[in-house]
């Protein structure tokens, strides 16, 4: 155990060393140069080392999982479309991406108008009492879904009828004189789904509390108060004077929680790994490569996903195009 | 030289006015207001407090009844709070080589890439070389692309490797997935310096290197910290890398432990709750004491866009 600790220790220092001095040795080799050459050469040794961790890491796997995805189970032999048809015209599939679909329809939406309501509530305290409840909001953030899944165990726990609930939710309903409900195998209207949304905004809602926060707290005052005496009401203040001045900020964080809700994994991997019909995406792409084994349509599920994502980093592209414009 | 060196501690103007806050501004709430985020916070908390006043429960205890009990009935059940379920937890569900495990993943997977990372945006930023702009694109692409692309093949890769299920696959995985995040955050804050710092540098007769090393590379503090906050907590938080290049066994982390334990039927609240409480510690003592950086580099990124 010692042993453990002390070597992860040793490779940080061993880890930072050896780059240090990789890049010393290829700063040499290129001052070694004649003059002119050494301005050309010298940055791309300085991006190498990164770019190779990036093609062997996205770049390379990327274009040979678009292959995968074309092959079967065991990757030995072609099958087209097969894995795509297969999956498109399974019932549980098309679940699985309605269900993803119903996180991405409600996750980022409700992170961004519960941590604004949230944020601007707390705006209003003491400094003292805004940092603790913001601290107390953000703090989930820092755990990782497995702990959340430990707290919302309980939350969620279920024993049956005339033994004791020890689980909040139904110790609650219970003591209303009603039957104790096994809530994350309750998928009427994707009830459970809806469930453990409330697992991950707990987690993320004080993410976009901080950002759009600190974006409101941004907005020059000149603007606000070149509205009240206009005669605007807070409401219209709000609405006209600072929502557009954050909208920026809304975006990003919108872009941000859409993307983690896309490809949310542990959160429903841990608490039902999918059952109950509550499975999306990550989880299924999980299942079709441990469970089912079956690399062709691990990758073409990847693949469907990457798609997806593509219009997001064409605006994410864009986005920086346009702010390095303004720069 | 000397008088360009002063390190623009932040970059950000400070807001101290905070008007836009609504009607009262700070310290003027009124009482819904302060009852309601009261309430919030006591949401917030009412979960996690089950957690921690169950991981001192006896499992007899934690079976047959609520943890509220323990505040109902606080003469009844305070006196059987135990700390055993801590010890059993870390000797015999393994939570105490997991946690070992943890650090030894999250630690080199945090900081080798920040140095990598910081050569590229070095060069990125300060220097001019043909390729520049659309590399930096690829990076800025990369950076939604899911990780998932990378499974499969890199799976297939460290088989014939035999390297899954080791450390380095976890390391090299992570040092992989979070290198365009990092070149991202630490070229956007460089490109914050003052260039004249670069130029007077230079007229001096520094070398890039030198520049990089005792100049920018201290200058850029804040943005170093705020990622290798990031990374540190998702290194150390992930489940699903872990997962899939390390797996269960002598090496798994602290997640994957406490997910065996979760899984497995018949396990007793009371070591999953010890268990979570103990996989929680590290983050949340990294979070609090570095918050300032971690809102800092999040802000920094954001609140320009």
């Amino acid at each position: 155990m010692l042993f453990k600790g002390f070597s992860a220790i040793l490779t940080v220092l061993a880890g930072i060393g050896v780059a240090l001095v990789l890049y010393w040795i290829l700063n040499k080799i290129v001052e070694f140069l004649p003059g002119k050459w050494e301005d050309r050469i010298k940055p791309y040794a300085y991006i190498a080392p990164a770019f190779l961790a990036i093609t062997l890491y996205l770049i390379y796997p990327a274009i040979r999982t678009v292959f995968l995805s074309f092959k079967n189970d065991d990757s030995t032999k072609f099958v087209g479309t097969k894995n795509y048809t297969d999956l498109l015209k399974s019932h549980d599939f098309q679940q699985t991406l309605y269900n993803t679909l119903l996180w991405i329809l409600i996750v980022p939406a409700a992170t961004i108008v519960l941590g604004l309501a949230v944020g601007i509530l707390a705006d209003h305290l003491r400094p003292g009492s805004e940092k603790a409840s913001k601290t107390i909001i953000f703090l989930p953030m820092a755990i990782s879904a497995v702990g959340a899944a430990t707290v919302w165990r309980f939350v969620y726990a279920y024993s049956p009828p005339g033994q004791p609930q020890i689980g909040l939710l139904n110790a609650i309903w219970t003591a209303f004189g009603r039957q104790p409900i096994p809530w994350l195998a309750t998928s009427t209207l994707h009830f459970n789904s809806i469930l453990l949304m409330v697992m991950m905004l707990w987690m993320q809602i004080g993410f976009s509390m901080v950002l759009l926060s600190a974006a409101i707290k941004g907005v020059p005052t000149e603007t606000l108060e070149a509205a009240r005496i206009d005669g605007a009401n807070e409401r219209q203040i709000f609405g006209r004077v600072i929502l557009p001045q954050i909208k920026g900020t809304i975006v990003t964080v919108f872009v941000t929680v859409t993307i983690g809700v896309m490809k949310i994994f542990d959160i429903v991997y841990v608490m039902t790994n999918g059952n109950f019909n509550t499975n999306v995406i990550g989880v299924d792409f999980f299942n079709q490569l441990f469970t089912n084994i079956n690399n062709g349509a691990a990758a073409s599920i990847v693949v469907m996903l990457t798609v997806a994502v593509i219009p997001i980093m064409i605006y994410q592209v864009r986005h920086f195009r346009a702010e390095e414009a303004a720069r | 030289m000397t008088a360009t060196l002063a390190p623009p501690t932040d970059v950000r103007p400070k807001k101290k006015r905070r008007g836009a806050g609504g009607e009262g501004g700070a310290g003027r709430a009124s009482w819904p207001v302060k009852i309601s985020v009261l309430l919030i916070c006591f949401l917030w908390i009412v979960p996690a407090l089950g957690v921690i006043v169950t991981s001192f429960r006896t499992v007899d205890d934690s079976n047959s009844s609520g943890w509220w009990e323990v505040f109902l009935h606080p003469f009844k059940y305070i006196p059987q709070l135990t700390t055993a379920n801590y010890t059993d937890a870390i000797h015999q569900a393994g939570i105490g080589t997991a946690l070992i495990n943890s650090l030894a993943i999250a630690l080199p997977a945090t900081f080798i890439p920040i140095l990598i990372a910081a050569f590229a945006a070095y060069a990125f930023t300060f220097m001019r070389f043909p390729g520049r702009d659309t590399l930096f694109i690829l990076i800025v692409s990369m950076l939604v692309i899911p990780n998932y692309v990378a499974f499969v093949p890199i799976l297939q890769l460290y088989s014939q490797l035999h390297l899954a299920g080791t450390f380095p696959a976890a390391w090299l995985a992570h040092i992989g997935f979070g290198m365009s995040l990092a070149i991202f955050i630490l070229r956007n804050y460089m490109s914050t310096l003052p260039k004249e710092v670069i130029e007077s540098a230079k007229i001096d007769g520094a070398s890039h290197f030198t520049t990089f090393w005792r100049l920018i590379l201290p200058m850029s503090t804040p943005a170093l910290a705020a990622f290798a906050i990031f990374q540190f907590l998702w290194t150390w938080n992930d489940l699903l890398v872990a997962l899939v290049f390390i797996g269960p066994g002598e090496n798994q982390p602290v997640t994957i432990a406490v997910n065996n334990l979760l899984g497995q039927q018949g396990t007793g609240w009371e070591l999953v709750t010890a268990g979570g409480i103990l996989s929680m510690i590290i983050p949340v003592i990294v979070f609090l004491s570095m918050q300032r950086f971690f809102v800092r580099g999040l802000t920094a990124g954001s609140v320009k866009g």
